[in-house]
């Protein structure tokens, strides 16, 4: 039943290795979850979970794998009360689907039931949201689970909802927004060490090595100190279709600023023209010309674009397409020159990934990018960060 | 594989938290485990929620010597088998001093070979992990997993008399390589539930009045879920701020929120760290009061 598991966890996305599960069999041969299925369930967790953005989707295995298991470990697990469930059919299904139901028998009906709540989690993912807020549904409005099916904690006489059910730790997964904090995380991936400036460390092999070589006298050698070498020149789109998206922005702007010890940023529009500006207030006054930033910032800055990249095409390919100016060379061209400019280069865009294809600046922007956008979550800002590294 | 631990490395008794550390049940099965099969546990969660502190508890409870060995950026796997003091030999070998022949005069056991030395099973915390460089996890994957290591100066191998309860903590600011945590036991820190909480509190300000206790979880819990908090207040924050409120000796009423008098809670800084949250603070108060008008 346990290699199943295994098989299992491996099917839904956690890279469980054979000496984790083997531990955690060696951990069941001492004893250690004998009295309750809840022990069980954090000494699996310990043993094969090694990051808590996993945990959520461990428990969704979990429950799916075990469902019903309760009744193997105590008399808990009573059967769902037909009414409980009935009412269930009521509020998840239309009417003429209750037709087609009456008509089916019990497996099959418990496979419609099932298919459906699998079925609504994910659109209730996508934004449509199917199982109201309002709270009717004892899945709760954000909680809700695949394999809620085994509702035979909620019907029978336990009290509470299963540990693993609750996934408590959705807002640990990876595929969600960011945090001020995961930015960060992400960033540091960036960090590469550079010996740079006054020689001011005692080196200690050198000096050992050049003494030896000195006949026995002491001769000391002094090598710099390591620093963060990294430069980065972030590029912002402020305003507009932004508006939504601001408060990322500034996180990921208020993430980068302490990471990096060259760290340079402007705004844009939409997309870049002839001129940048460094205050969002005064950006009509005080603007930096394009030509400037290529010529200070040497190729050796990584660029990275902030943008949601939703505009009219026009904005991208014409001149004169701006939507606040005229300018006289199209967006792409300066695009290209920022690109040419610096080899390494990647564009963060804080729409779902999913409505891209539906943008066709979007796929303008992305061609120009030579496929170097990536999502604004902790995954798609990894993805990034091993492009730029 | 590992091997079994042998049956003297055996724990008195199970760790189910002490009179001042409160373990919830997740907690304390991930370290009996750990602890039952030898391995290496790693402990991540918020800063504050007592990740450094479940070392110590841990060898209090069991009655096992504590090591501990702080990770800084600068630190190197090789500190804590050993080091070699190559400048003091060379100023030995300058001033012509005896010791300078044997080579052994000049290693300095880290703080691995101590808990490798001792006579009873030791407890040894590695704090803050992620600090060091990227590649320290995976200088000590041989010393984690076999729980010996070589000297190469004295050509001597130094192997584990029994297998220390080592406790890793880490505050995720860098991420580790999975040959390392495939090693390693895990258990992530939840921040503590309003009931774990009061428990919490109770170990440590026993007796403290139930009023108090409910207005204090109540103000602080309302400022945990202010959104945008550049730093959550922690649960080593809030019994700082329990011992400030006790200390001044501040009425529970003047933690209500009702009372809108009052801008901030008493002795905010104990709670809030950064001057832009207590600066967000106030306008979110401010906004509150104009509509509350």
């Amino acid at each position: 039943m346990l290699v199943e598991f295994f098989f299992h966890l491996k099917k839904g996305g956690l890279k469980v290795s054979v000496t984790e599960f083997l531990a955690l069999l060696e951990a069941l041969q001492h004893g250690l979850a004998q009295y309750s299925i809840d022990e069980f369930y954090y000494l699996a967790r310990t043993c094969l979970v090694k990051d808590e953005s996993l945990y959520d989707r461990f428990d969704r295995v979990f429950a799916a794998h075990f469902k019903g298991i309760e009744q193997i470990f105590g008399p808990s697990g009573a059967d769902i009360p037909d009414e409980w469930l009935r009412q269930q059919f009521e509020k998840l299904f239309t009417d003429e689907e209750k037709a087609q139901i009456e008509a089916m028998d019990w497996d099959e009906m418990m496979e419609t039931l099932k298919k459906r709540l699998e079925e609504q989690n994910e659109r209730h993912e996508g934004g449509n949201k199917w199982i109201g807020t309002g709270g009717t549904s004892p899945f709760g409005s954000g909680g809700f689970n695949p394999a809620g099916i085994r509702i035979g904690g909620q019907g029978g006489q336990r009290s509470g909802v299963k540990v693993w059910e609750k996934r408590e730790y959705r807002n640990l997964d990876d595929s969600l927004e960011l945090g001020t904090r995961n930015l960060k995380v992400a960033l540091r991936r960036l960090r590469r060490f550079a010996r740079q400036g006054a020689a001011d460390e005692l080196d200690l092999s050198g000096t050992i090595d050049s003494t030896a070589r000195n006949a026995g006298w002491l001769d000391i050698r002094m090598r710099p100190e390591r620093h963060n070498a990294v430069k980065v020149l972030l590029l912002l789109d402020a305003g507009g279709s932004m508006d939504d998206h601001v408060r990322v922005c500034e996180e990921l702007f208020s993430a980068a600023s302490s990471e990096f010890k060259h760290m340079e940023y402007f705004y844009f529009h939409n997309c870049v023209y002839e001129g940048l500006w460094k205050d969002n207030r005064r950006r009509h006054t005080q603007r930096t010309p394009t030509m400037d930033v290529l010529h200070k910032y040497a190729a050796d800055y990584k660029l990275i674009f902030v943008g949601d990249a939703t505009m009219s095409p026009y904005e991208i390919t014409y001149a004169g397409g701006s939507v606040e100016h005229f300018n006289e060379e199209p967006g792409a061209q300066w695009m290209q020159r920022l690109l040419d400019t610096y080899p390494k280069a990647i564009w963060l865009n804080p729409e779902p990934q999913n409505r891209w294809p539906h943008t066709p600046s979007i796929k303008i922007i992305n061609q120009l990018m030579e496929e170097r956008m990536f999502p604004l979550t902790v995954n798609g800002l990894e993805q990034g960060m091993r492009e730029l590294s | 594989m590992t091997d079994t631990p042998r049956s003297e490395d055996r724990p008195n008794r199970r760790f189910s938290g002490t009179d001042r550390y409160i373990a919830t049940e997740d907690l304390s099965t991930a370290v009996n485990a750990a602890v039952t099969l030898g391995r290496p546990i790693l402990i991540k969660g918020e800063p504050g929620t007592g990740k450094t502190q479940l070392a110590e508890e841990i060898a209090r409870s069991m009655d096992k010597p504590l090591l501990q060995w702080h990770i800084k950026s600068t630190t190197k796997a090789q500190q804590g088998l050993y080091e070699y003091d190559a400048v003091a030999r060379l100023r030995d070998s300058q001033l012509g001093d005896e010791r300078v022949h044997d080579i052994a005069n000049y290693i300095v056991r880290g703080p691995l070979w101590e808990a490798f030395e001792q006579d009873t099973q030791p407890v040894l915390l590695i704090d803050e992990i992620d600090k060091a460089d990227i590649e320290f996890p995976n200088d000590l994957l041989r010393e984690l997993d076999r729980m010996e290591f070589y000297v190469y100066e004295t050509h001597q191998t130094v192997v584990a008399k029994h297998r220390p309860i080592i406790v890793i903590t880490s505050n995720n600011e860098k991420e580790l390589p999975d040959a390392f945590l495939r090693r390693c036991f895990f258990h992530y820190i939840q921040f503590p539930d309003r009931e774990t909480m009061a428990d919490i509190v109770e170990v440590h300000y026993p007796g403290l009045k139930k009023e108090l206790l409910k207005e204090s979880l109540e103000a602080f819990y309302r400022l945990r879920d202010v959104p945008g908090l550049k730093k959550k207040p922690s649960t080593s924050e809030l019994l700082d701020w329990l011992k400030l409120l006790l200390a001044e000796d501040i009425p529970p009423e003047a933690l209500n929120s009702d009372d809108r008098r009052k801008i901030m809670p008493p002795l905010h800084g104990a709670l809030l760290k950064n001057e832009q949250d207590v600066h967000l603070f106030e306008r979110l108060i401010f906004l509150h009061q104009r509509d509350a008008r």
